[in-house]
């Protein structure tokens, strides 16, 4: 006796969390069922493991159908097909959407094409995620920054609007999109100690701050979506940076500027001595960081200047994350008193997202 | 030209690609309605077209109103080739035409392709204009209200309840005609699917004049079906119950509205009378039949009960002879009827009397193939199938058919005669078809009615007032409506455990449900007896006689283990119940399910006792010893399951008036099968009641075992096949209808008749399992209306279709009303006991004085105020269903807070994300409609009844694999046909269907070809229905998963 055929079909679609998870997490129905087994449902149910693979199976069917409308979650809430209470319509999106921090960080600023998509086989090996679980995740990056990448507006909007996303969940995707167009590099070894928060936090910024939508009128203001757009970095503001070299290319200015945050910071900075002794340095980084943003060569590889330029320094010197603050607080701000410099406002717009950026990246 | 039909058509969306060089569809649509076709403009270059078109008008008669369906097809533009189809919507605007019911059709309609499935979604707005018609002599039927729901629909009052109607029509099967050699399987699937619409919409109107004519104005269980002889033809049937109607002007008039006849009736329920011994008697096995064309007529007649009452020996004289002046009058009432039947299975309180006892009836028929060139040429044509057309040429054929059901309907009246009861309800037929074999089948129970509702009341007026006096019953339906001198059959009888003045039968089966005044002590069950019996591949003839020579024996071994489940529940007496044997090439199958429970009337159950046949052999005694052991264990496992206690009051009041010596009831043998049966044990000696089981060969092993393997539900779940689960009353709002199928293969290797029946036991409790696991989320709840269909597509292939709604119910109230329930059957038994000490007390004058009973009156007052089925209130609140909404609705406002948290259970639980804001989608425009196959929605009202749903849908796939295999093709095709059915109902303006029911579901593959093939037909109640809760309460919360009576309007927009 086998079974040919065997379904179950709901007037309202029966959702299944825990199975739907395994079947995010690419298991097959055999490693599935065995994953269920394991987890004591046969006991607490006096299930027997025929009904649980019979039952593994459906979800898995159901799943397999709803996945093409989730796709573009628009559509599945239009569906006519699968009647399913919004509050499950919501999980199964968000979820679907949900990706893993080990994936994300291997991919994050990567090309998302064809090549990266080959070396998810790597990825999967390295990360312990399975193959169907990456393709899955890599389909989605792709698929949302396919979508959005052309489009005006708010990109957070964007992709809310387009793929019903929570508001957190939309924020990681813009920050998805947001690295995958400008490629930064994220992979290099010192990178690694850095999570796709501190990245995402750091996307945010930039989003706000130093790209076409930023200009203007008030960035965050939805109603902007006149012109900006959020993906591309504002080219201009790039090439404006140049003028922050004389910073450090003027020496008077670069002295006067070292003895204004000395003088400021004196006694309130645990390590003053090293601060005083490294600032030509870390100024030189910061400021050469900026200038250099003109080659997308050096765009790309923006956080690893930082951490080498300015987080190794002073991590090797033992700086606490306070005494950074105050520091790039005192560092920011003394500019303002240079007579002889005239970019404030571009100043701020680099240094204000810098330094929150780099209070991000300044950790263990 | 009565009417003229409005279509306009809106808009489209998600259209699939058919340009795959643009990635978009140039879409157009044609509007077509009788051999009149409209077309829009082509929408070029959108996925998501607005055509807004003008208002297309056709202008037709109402007789083809009723039969034609609007057809829609969407196609997209080819300059240089044909158009593609897209695919198409059939619209039945049968609802428009009665004036209550729907007045326009207006939303997304999904586009259905028989080979691709859904594809998009059309907005089509429909009305129609009807002008008063006052030809004496029309065709048509317009404004005759028909229900699926088997009782009288709970808006309406039943003025008359006038009887059986029926009509067949016959055609020939478009997808066995020459040209479907020719034309694509696309083309033959939608000739079918249209020529089925036609003569279901032909269907409808002939019923209709027939219910004009009886001055009927609605047909209530309206129960049509299809069978698909294959190369002989196609015939569409349907039965109902003829009514007159009347709309109960409030909603909540609908109270008094059910109670008014019942105030009246209410305590007439006459006499007393029946009741139901068991039995099985076949008659006449086969005659040879009529004409060449049918060979073997044969039919079984499994009644199980029997039935008589007249007022005759020692039962309730008082109530004599107005049981004769009863029954005369409603006798001469059915006289006039050829047929006293009716499709009802739920009754205005007052209407059922007695009940005798199931009646079935089979025929076993060859089909003969259709020899009718002409008609062949004709339907070449591509013209239209216009019914005239093949009316004209095979005319002969309805008559065939006709004969063949009036033969057997004939027979069940007889059965029903034997029963001492005049009527047939809960009526129901249905065929089975293999080749060109078919088994006929109708079966319903034997009945007494009131005969008030049968005819314009004029005489009963002084009738009702006697009648008056005799006691209410909660078991006059018990009572033994046949004479119980003159029995039909051996039975054993004993006074109403109720009442104590009438003769009822120790087991009551019957295919109703359960009277809502019934008293019913603990839970309900499912029930099911299931067979298989090989049999020889043979052709024509032969297979006729085969099957016709099995067919007894199969009735009879279903009866046996129906009656063994039973009494291994502890209860006794079956609802619902429904035999359905299948034929296929090399077997039969059987399986009855129904819903046992223990009715406080009716005897307690004795158990039931295995007897060895050889007494000396120690092992043996040992494992029988064994065996016994373990069946005793499992009724007191189950009395305590399903909270069977009944007062232990029997014994000596009801023990001893019984004239007859203590008998044992024991299985009778049907003849022919009692010449093996050698032994008479005496087991005189035993308990009284207790039933004998003998093992003498392994056969009777095997039902042994098969008794045991049936494994109970896991707690918290409860099951039932019939509306409502006796004993639970609470019912909560949340409902989930489903339909599972499951197709098994056979080895086809030795296979037996054992090994059959175990795969076939297995096959069913393995997917009852299955449903109780998947709807494990929803305990603690009830499985109602379990539905299972069995069919043999093909030699090795069992395939069992279960559809069904888990109801969800409140398990703490439960208990209590759990509790009080039982405290009120005791007190009851009480009262009863001391009314009856008013009167007939020179009855049972020996046993009763030795009891004295404590005055029970204000007990059962205060009992009943708690219980679910109050005694007292019963004048006030006519149906039980109302109670329980009322019940359900005070639930469900106290309990509000675990709903909620139910509900919010953590939409996303990731632990990686920060701060979460409810994520946009949290209004869908899709409104919710609910389905169920039951009459009612629980904590609902229904406020308006729409109009019937009967749509037939055919999908094949010649890609089966990329579809995900059989699984993948049923299940997507399967969601397709419920996504349909509720953009109907959205359409129409409702929310829900109810009387939900999936007659059809034939599946065939040929994987090797990579091909299948499904025909699903389904059809219910369109409804609309409003939260009790919002009636009342001014929007307080309410569960989400409800639909907002906003979307109760039903325009589903983007």
């Amino acid at each position: 006796m086998t079974s040919e055929l065997d379904i179950f079909v709901g007037n309202t679609t029966l959702i299944d969390e825990d199975v739907y998870r395994l079947w995010l997490d690419g298991y097959s129905v055999s490693d599935a069922v065995a994953l269920r087994v394991r987890s004591g449902i046969l006991e607490q149910t006096g299930a027997t493991a025929a009904v649980l693979q019979s039952d593994t199976m459906d979800h898995y069917r159901t799943f397999h159908m709803l996945e093409r409308l989730l796709h573009a979650p628009p559509k599945l809430l239009h569906q006519l097909i699968f009647q399913i209470p919004p509050s499950r319509q919501a999980l199964l999106i968000e979820r679907y959407y949900a990706f893993d921090e080990a994936f994300v960080r291997e991919v994050l600023g990567k090309k998302l094409s064809k090549g990266t998509k080959k070396d998810l086989d790597d990825i999967s090996t390295k990360t312990g995620i399975t193959l169907k679980s990456c393709r899955r995740q890599f389909d989605n990056f792709k698929r949302v920054f396919k979508v959005v990448e052309e489009m005006r507006g708010s990109l957070v909007d964007n992709i809310q609007q387009h793929f019903l996303l929570s508001d957190r969940l939309a924020r990681d995707y813009a920050a998805i999109v947001f690295f995958a167009n400008n490629r930064f590099e994220t992979g290099k070894k010192k990178l690694q100690y850095l999570s796709f928060g501190d990245f995402a936090y750091c996307a945010e910024l930039m989003i706000q701050n130093w790209t076409l939508g930023a200009v203007g009128e008030a960035p965050t203001h939805p109603d902007s979506q006149v012109d900006d757009m959020d993906v591309d970095l504002d080219k201009e503001f790039l090439q404006d940076l140049k003028e922050l070299k004389m910073l450090v290319a003027d020496k008077d200015l670069l002295d006067l500027h070292k003895s204004l945050v000395c003088t400021a910071l004196r006694g309130k900075l645990g390590v003053f001595s090293e601060m005083e002794a490294n600032f030509k340095n870390l100024s030189r980084g910061l400021v050469n960081v900026a200038a250099k943003l003109t080659h997308n060569k050096d765009v790309r590889d923006l956080f690893v200047d930082l951490v080498e330029k300015f987080v190794e320094p002073c991590r090797s010197d033992h700086w606490p994350l306070s005494d950074v603050r105050l520091f790039l607080n005192q560092y920011s701000a003394s500019v303002h008193s240079l007579d002889g410099f005239r970019h404030q406002a571009l100043w701020d717009r680099y240094m204000g997202t810098l330094r929150g950026c780099l209070l991000r990246l300044y950790h263990d | 030209m009565p009417g003229k039909l409005k279509v306009k058509i809106v808009a489209g969306r998600h259209l699939p690609v058919m340009d795959r060089a643009s990635d978009l569809t140039d879409a157009f649509v044609e509007v077509k309605f009788g051999n009149t076709t409209f077309k829009t403009d082509v929408y070029l270059k959108s996925l998501n077209p607005q055509w807004n078109s003008e208002w297309f008008k056709f202008e037709v008669d109402d007789e083809d109103l009723q039969d034609e369906p609007l057809q829609i097809t969407v196609l997209d533009h080819d300059t240089y080739s044909a158009n593609d189809a897209i695919g198409k919507v059939y619209i039945d605007i049968d609802p428009l035409l009665y004036s209550e019911a729907a007045t326009v059709i207006s939303g997304w309609f999904p586009i259905y392709d028989t080979i691709h499935g859904i594809r998009g979604e059309i907005n089509v707005v429909v009305k129609v204009d009807l002008f008063n018609d006052l030809n004496r002599f029309r065709q048509s039927s317009c404004g005759v209200k028909f229900f699926c729901t088997t009782s009288i629909p709970k808006c309406y009052r039943a003025v008359i309840i006038h009887g059986f109607v029926e009509e067949l029509v016959v055609n020939e099967d478009p997808e066995y005609q020459w040209i479907d050699r020719i034309r694509t399987p696309r083309a033959s699937n939608e000739a079918r699917q249209r020529l089925i619409s036609l003569m279901s919409g032909e269907l409808q109107r002939k019923i209709g004049l027939k219910v004009l004519e009886m001055r009927g104005n609605a047909v209530v269980g309206y129960l049509q079906c299809f069978d698909l002889e294959g190369e002989s033809g196609l015939v569409v049937r349907a039965i109902g119950t003829a009514c007159t109607l009347d709309k109960l002007s409030s909603p909540a008039a609908f109270l008094p509205a059910c109670s008014s006849p019942s105030k009246e009736m209410k305590e007439s329920p006459l006499v007393h009378p029946p009741s139901h011994g068991c039995r099985s008697t076949h008659n006449s096995p086969i005659h040879t039949a009529t004409g060449s064309r049918l060979t073997q007529n044969f039919s079984v007649s499994v009644p199980t009960l029997i039935y008589t009452g007249m007022g005759s020996g020692s039962a309730g004289k008082e109530g004599g002879p107005f049981k004769a002046l009863l029954r005369q009058q409603t006798q001469s009432a059915l006289e006039q009827r050829e047929f006293p039947f009716f499709t009802l299975t739920a009754f205005p309180p007052g209407f059922l009397v007695h009940v005798g006892g199931v009646v079935s009836a089979r025929s076993v028929k060859l089909l003969d193939r259709i020899h009718n060139p002409a008609f062949v040429g004709i339907m070449g044509n591509t013209r239209s199938y216009k019914l005239l057309d093949w009316n004209s040429f095979n005319s002969d054929e309805p008559e065939t058919r006709d004969a063949w059901w009036a033969e057997i309907r004939q027979e069940i009246k007889s059965h029903a005669k034997a029963l001492g009861c005049h009527a047939v309800v809960g009526y129901s037929e249905s065929t089975s078809i293999c080749e060109e074999v078919c088994i006929l089948s109708a079966s319903g129970t034997a009945a007494v009615l009131n005969p008030r509702f049968l005819q314009d009341g004029t005489m009963e007026g002084c009738l009702e007032q006697r009648l008056e006096e005799n006691l209410p019953a909660g078991c006059g339906f018990c009572h033994i409506p046949y004479d119980e001198l003159n029995m039909p059959f051996p039975a054993h009888l004993t006074y109403c455990y109720n009442c104590r003045k009438q003769k009822v039968p120790d087991v009551l089966f019957t295919t109703i449900d359960l009277p809502i005044d019934a008293t019913v002590i603990g839970k309900g069950c499912l029930i099911q007896a299931r067979l298989c019996r090989l049999k020889k591949k043979a052709q024509a003839e032969a297979n006729a006689t085969a099957i016709s020579n099995l067919l007894p024996f199969m009735e009879y071994e279903v009866h046996t283990q129906l009656m063994n489940k039973l009494k291994l529940k502890g209860m006794n007496a079956l609802f619902g119940l429904r035999i359905q044997i299948t034929v296929g090439e090399n077997m039969l199958m059987g399986l009855a399910s129904a819903t046992g429970v223990y009715l406080a009337a009716l005897p307690t159950p004795g158990g039931i006792q295995i007897a060895g046949k050889t007494p000396n052999d120690g092992s043996y005694e040992q494992h029988i010893s064994h065996m016994q052991k373990k069946i005793n264990d499992t009724i007191a496992k189950n009395k305590e399951l399903y909270e069977i206690s009944p007062p232990d009051i029997s014994e000596e009041i009801i023990g001893s008036p019984i004239p007859e010596p203590r008998q044992r009831s024991r299985l009778l043998r049907s003849q022919s099968e009692s010449s093996d049966e050698v032994t008479e044990l005496d087991l005189s000696h035993g308990k009284k009641d207790a039933f004998v089981l003998e093992i003498d060969d392994t056969d009777a092993m095997e039902d042994v075992h098969s008794l045991l393997t049936d494994v109970p539900p896991p707690s918290g779940f409860y099951s039932c096949n019939t509306e409502i689960m006796p004993g639970i009353n609470n019912w909560t709002s949340e409902i989930q209808m489903f339909t599972s199928v499951r197709v098994i293969r056979l080895s086809s290797l030795n296979l037996t008749n054992q090994a059959l029946n175990k795969n076939f036991n297995d096959l069913c409790e393995n997917l009852l399992k299955s449903l109780y696991f998947k709807l494990r989320s929803m305990i603690p709840c009830c499985l109602c209306h379990v539905n299972f269909t069995v069919s043999l597509p093909e030699d090795e292939l069992i395939q069992v279709t279960v559809t069904a709604v888990a109801i969800t119910f409140d398990k703490n109230q439960a208990l209590q009303t759990a509790k009080t329930h039982v405290e009120k059957s005791l007190q009851r038994a009480s009262t009863d006991n001391e009314e009856l000490l008013q009167f007939p007390l020179e009855l049972c004058s020996d046993s009763l004085p030795s009891h004295p009973f404590p005055p029970a009156k204000e007990h059962l007052e205060s009992a009943s105020s708690n219980s679910g089925i109050p005694a007292a209130q019963r004048d006030r609140c006519s149906s039980w269903i109302e109670l329980i909404k009322l019940k359900a609705q005070t639930i469900r406002r106290g309990s509000i807070k675990t709903t909620v948290t139910v509900e919010k259970a953590s939409p996303m639980g990731e632990g990686n994300f920060r701060n979460r804001s409810t994520p946009p989608c949290a209004n869908s425009t899709v409104g919710v409609v609910k389905m169920t196959p039951l009459s009612f929605i629980p904590g609902a009202k229904i406020t308006k009844y729409l109009g019937i749903i009967n749509m037939f849908f055919i999908r094949e796939t010649t890609s089966l694999r990329e579809e995900g295999g059989v699984s993948g093709f049923l299940h997507a095709f399967i969601a397709e046909v419920f996504a349909m059915v509720r953009a109907h109902v959205a359409a129409l303006g409702g929310n829900a269907v109810v009387s939900y029911i999936m007659k059809q579901c034939v599946f065939m593959e040929n994987p090797n070809k990579n091909q299948a093939q499904c025909l699903i037909n389904v059809s219910g109640d369109a409804v609309v229905f409003v939260r009790e809760s919002e009636l009342e309460v001014v929007s307080t919360q309410q569960p989400t998963t409800n639909c907002p009576p906003s979307c109760a309007g039903g325009e589903v927009t983007t």
